[in-house]
């Protein structure tokens, strides 16, 4: 099957820019504020894709590069960006992304912090630079790359201590947060990052705050170096952007490397993994969530059999899905992801190998190589972001959404799929949109399929006559 | 520079660079600084060049919008306009020569050509609209002569838009880019002739609810037809026909003052400004659309029209206006003509208006806005978060009228609001979207939920 866009063209883009995965990694970082280097509409574009999906306030700031700055040099509006952002929003961590712009025109990032730092005589806040150029990948590996930043630039040698690290990749504060309740459950220590489940999720409080509460703190990051073991829920994330592969490879921290805890066997992993390091059973109220989604698993099992989603997204969240989906017995007719990444394909063909059917695999997929697999395979249910609506305009194919950007509806912070208990949520989303489906359409479907049909023997009777 | 980083500055934390962008109206002399670049690092809600362009031409229903560049450009402005269509779905799609690190090293153009050589093998589009992206400006991509290679080899209008992003922050600088295109596109070429028709030209109107629908169903009814609107619901071939309308209405200035001037020089068409949002602005429209025409029976039909339709919309506002008055509103909008619009209706509803600020205003609107405006009201251009929120705490706002991005600022503040963006779905235009404005008015400033929010005090939620 086609493993990659043979064509020149991306007809409706299936991921967003690398910058983009930038600025959500730093939201999850405590008391920081993320500029990015380039012309002001990246930073603009990357505000309203977050705005309408978060339904936060979310402030990027942009050295807002000019026609000048792209002929001589952006240091003099990066210096002058710097000025006004540590003025108006006194952040204690300023994460600067760069943009294809000023990747294109050569800007040294790091020497021009090192020198704005030293002349200005900066203390009390950490200025980040990270590379993040459009061309080179998605929003996803961009979320890796500021994240593994941030953690190089805390990280420290430091005393050997009985907490642990948890890596995420881009996922819904909600399934932040519920995996953190799993984390306070087993009693461990934790550091969690990035951690953007309560700055980009705020409860009402009467007030906008500039830098939002919440955020993994840099104290905690600087002692990652000394953790008992890193969880990562990374499977797909390449070697050279994995911040748990740099603690392992920099400071001996073992990694154990885990698929998101979306779907049974996934969480298992997760609690084993928790159980093992902490030496305690899972506990008790955990073990009674699991009992709930195996009891909804049987209720609904009949009706996941009559899916065929097509799953598309970021790989972490794709192979997730994939997992959930085929543990239900709803096998994947389409596994597709916006950005290049064989680890995810390998992963999932592993995953698939005893499918009656083999799903098609698309990376460097767009929505219109999505969409002829979604068409040949006779898919009838997608999972994904909101750039999946034309499935359901053109084909009728509902998307239950999950992933990165929701910005056609509510609540794109809440989408809960994480553990035994989001799990569930997200099965009886899922089983109920195929219910909706069928219900919405069966009556006449079986009408047209059995008089037709009807007719047809008679005709063929006929014919025999 | 530890007063940077160690000094809570609170409420007070605002950049002196931008004071001159800041009015109070009675207060302050001198002119707002206006029109400039956006400062560096101050958060501004301005979008960019490519966008400018973007937005403009994307309604062209039935062309094919190809961005030269890496994805996000084309990716974060797909389908960002949500204009409806009579015909063709095409515009609705988003394509993007997805430039990676081997295009940026050794160049685009080939890549570029084969990829308007796929879509015109796939989809036959009349006409493909090439944009340019900063990086694609950076290396200097030749999109002009590509464009003009593939326009002979296919015989279609493939036309390059020069949105190099970075040459502005200012959305207006995109709007000429893309008025060039439009006037490249609809110029005839040689030996065509275009008949001249009492049909009329509809600018600046982008059909987001279906508004150009509303007005061309009102024009209909009075004996006027409309020949083409730029660009909502708009076909390659009927932006073709435009040089034979005898007039063309202007409604958003900020994108086609330029291409209406144009108009005139070159075919010698008049045009004059028209303003469909408000019951006061459209009688206003319809009545200077029929004295253009001089035409007894069409200022006959006007009259009735704006008579019947004033009928259903009167006791609707009055009953709005018993409901808001004394409310306090801010407006913080792309551009003056949208502010304009909606001060007048909110003032209709005997709303006050405490806040006003655009994106992309001039010196001369700017002007203006602050001539319908009282004594005390902020005027602003080129706003960022922190200043709207100042200012939406000391003037005690009830409402905000804006985008997506300022959305979310109100809510956190419990302060409604109205939305006038790229992604609604209502039609404001004409009679009935005046009524609608009211309720939707009507609906944020008096909802329930706001009880509920101001007894909430922040001590209950600071984790």
């Amino acid at each position: 099957m086609s493993d990659m866009r043979a064509k020149m063209v991306s007809e409706n883009q299936c991921q967003t820019c690398m910058p983009l995965g930038g600025v959500v990694a730093f939201k999850g970082i405590e008391e920081a504020m993320v500029l990015v280097h380039g012309s002001q509409g990246c930073s603009t574009y990357i505000r309203l894709s977050n705005v309408e999906h978060y339904n936060e306030p979310i402030d990027i700031a942009s050295s807002a590069l000019n026609e000048k700055q792209t002929i001589y040099g952006g240091e003099a509006n990066l210096r002058k960006a710097l000025d006004n952002v540590l003025r108006v929003y006194q952040p204690k961590v300023l994460g600067v992304v760069t943009t294809c712009l000023a990747e294109t025109i050569g800007e040294d990032m790091e020497r021009m912090i090192q020198s704005y730092i030293k002349d200005h005589d900066i203390r009390g806040v950490d200025i980040i630079p990270v590379a993040t150029p459009s061309y080179s990948g998605s929003h996803t590996e961009g979320f890796w790359a500021a994240t593994k930043e941030i953690i190089r630039h805390y990280a420290r040698p430091v005393a050997k201590h009985s907490g642990i690290n948890v890596i995420i990749p881009h996922i819904s504060p909600a399934d932040i947060r519920e995996i953190k309740r799993i984390l306070d459950m087993t009693g461990l220590e934790y550091t969690l990052i990035p951690d953007y489940s309560m700055t980009l999720d705020r409860p009402f409080g009467g007030e906008y705050l500039k830098i939002p509460l919440g955020g993994t703190r840099t104290r905690d990051i600087s002692r990652m170096a000394g953790a008992r073991a890193t969880i990562q829920f990374g499977l797909t994330c390449p070697d050279d952007l994995s911040p748990g592969l740099y603690l392992q490879q920099e400071y001996g921290v073992p990694l154990i490397d885990l698929p998101l805890p979306f779907g049974l066997e996934n969480t298992d992993r997760f609690i084993e993994a928790l159980s093992r390091i902490s030496g305690r059973l899972m506990p008790d109220y955990l073990a009674l969530e699991r009992g709930w989604l195996l009891d909804a698993m049987a209720d609904s099992h009949k009706y996941n059999a009559e899916g065929h989603p097509v799953i598309y997204g970021e790989p972490e969240l794709v192979y997730a899905f994939a997992a959930l989906c085929a543990e239900n017995g709803a096998m994947p007719a389409v596994i597709a992801t916006g950005t290049r990444n064989g680890r995810l394909m390998a992963r999932v063909k592993m995953l698939l190998a005893e499918a009656e059917e083999q799903p098609i695999f698309l990376e460097d997929a767009d929505f219109t190589a999505i969409y002829e697999a979604a068409v040949s395979t006779g898919a009838n249910v997608a999972i994904g972001h909101s750039g999946g609506k034309f499935l359901t305009e053109h084909l009728c194919i509902p998307v239950v959404r999950v992933g990165f950007p929701i910005h056609d509806r509510m609540g794109g912070q809440r989408i809960l799929s994480a553990g035994y208990a989001g799990t569930l949520a997200f099965l009886d989303r899922f089983t109920n949109t195929l219910l909706e489906r069928k219900y919405a359409s069966y009556r006449q479907k079986k009408k047209d399929e059995l008089t037709k049909g009807s007719r047809m023997q008679e005709a063929a009777i006929e014919g025999d006559e | 520079m530890d007063t940077y980083c160690s000094q809570p500055a609170g409420a007070e934390a605002y950049i002196e660079d931008r004071k001159d962008s800041i009015l109070t109206k009675g207060k302050s002399k001198g002119n707002i600084s206006c029109s400039s670049d956006s400062l560096a690092g101050a958060v501004s809600q301005r979008a960019c060049v490519y966008c400018g362009a973007r937005v403009v031409l994307n309604p062209v229903t039935d062309a094919v919008h190809l961005v030269h560049g890496p994805i996000g450009c084309a990716a974060f402005t797909w389908d960002i306009r949500g204009s409806l269509s009579s015909g063709s779905e095409m515009y609705r799609n988003s394509f993007s020569t997805d430039m990676k690190e081997r295009d940026i090293i050794f160049g685009g153009e080939q890549k570029l050509a084969a990829c308007i050589d796929e879509i015109v093998a796939k989809y036959a589009p009349p006409a493909v609209f090439v944009y340019s992206t900063c990086v694609v400006g950076v290396i200097g991509d030749d999109i002009i002569s590509v464009c003009k290679e593939a326009s002979l080899r296919h015989n279609i209008d493939v036309i390059p838009v020069e949105s190099s992003g970075f040459k502005s922050g200012n959305k207006i600088v995109g709007y000429r880019a893309a008025a060039d295109a439009l006037l490249k596109l609809i110029t005839p070429k040689d030996g065509v002739h275009i008949e001249p028709t009492r049909k009329l030209n509809f600018l600046g109107e982008y059909n987001l609810g279906g508004e150009k629908w509303v007005v061309e169903r009102y024009l209909k009814e009075i004996g006027i037809e409309i020949n083409v609107a730029f660009t909502g619901d708009s076909t390659v071939a009927a932006l073709k026909q435009a040089p034979g309308a005898c007039l063309n209405l202007v409604q958003c200035t900020g994108s086609m003052h330029y291409v209406a001037m144009k108009l005139e020089q070159t075919f010698g068409t008049p045009y004059m400004d028209v303003n469909f949002f408000g019951a006061e602005n459209t009688t206003e429209s319809l009545r200077k659309i029929a004295d253009f025409y001089g035409d007894e029976d069409i200022k006959r039909r006007t009259e009735a029209l704006i008579e019947r339709e004033s009928s259903h919309v009167r006791p609707v506002i009055e009953k709005y206006r018993k409901k808001l008055a004394g409310k306090r509103a801010a407006i913080y909008v792309g551009g003056a003509f949208k502010a304009a619009a909606i001060i007048r209706q909110l003032k209709e509803l005997d709303v006050e208006i405490v806040l006003t600020g655009t994106q992309t205003g001039k010196k001369e609107e700017y002007e203006n806005l602050s001539g319908m405006l009282s004594e005390g009201t902020v005027i602003i251009d080129d706003a960022n978060p922190a200043e709207l929120e100042r200012f939406l705490r000391e003037k005690d706002v009830d409402f905000m009228a804006g985008g997506v991005k300022e959305r979310f600022l109100a809510y956190k503040l419990g302060v409604g609001f109205v939305d006038h963006n790229h992604d609604r779905k209502d039609c404001l235009a004409g009679f009935e979207g005046a009524v609608k404005f009211a309720r939707e008015v009507h609906t944020t400033a008096c909802s329930p939920v706001w009880k509920h929010l101001k007894n909430t005090s922040v001590r209950d939620v600071r984790l």
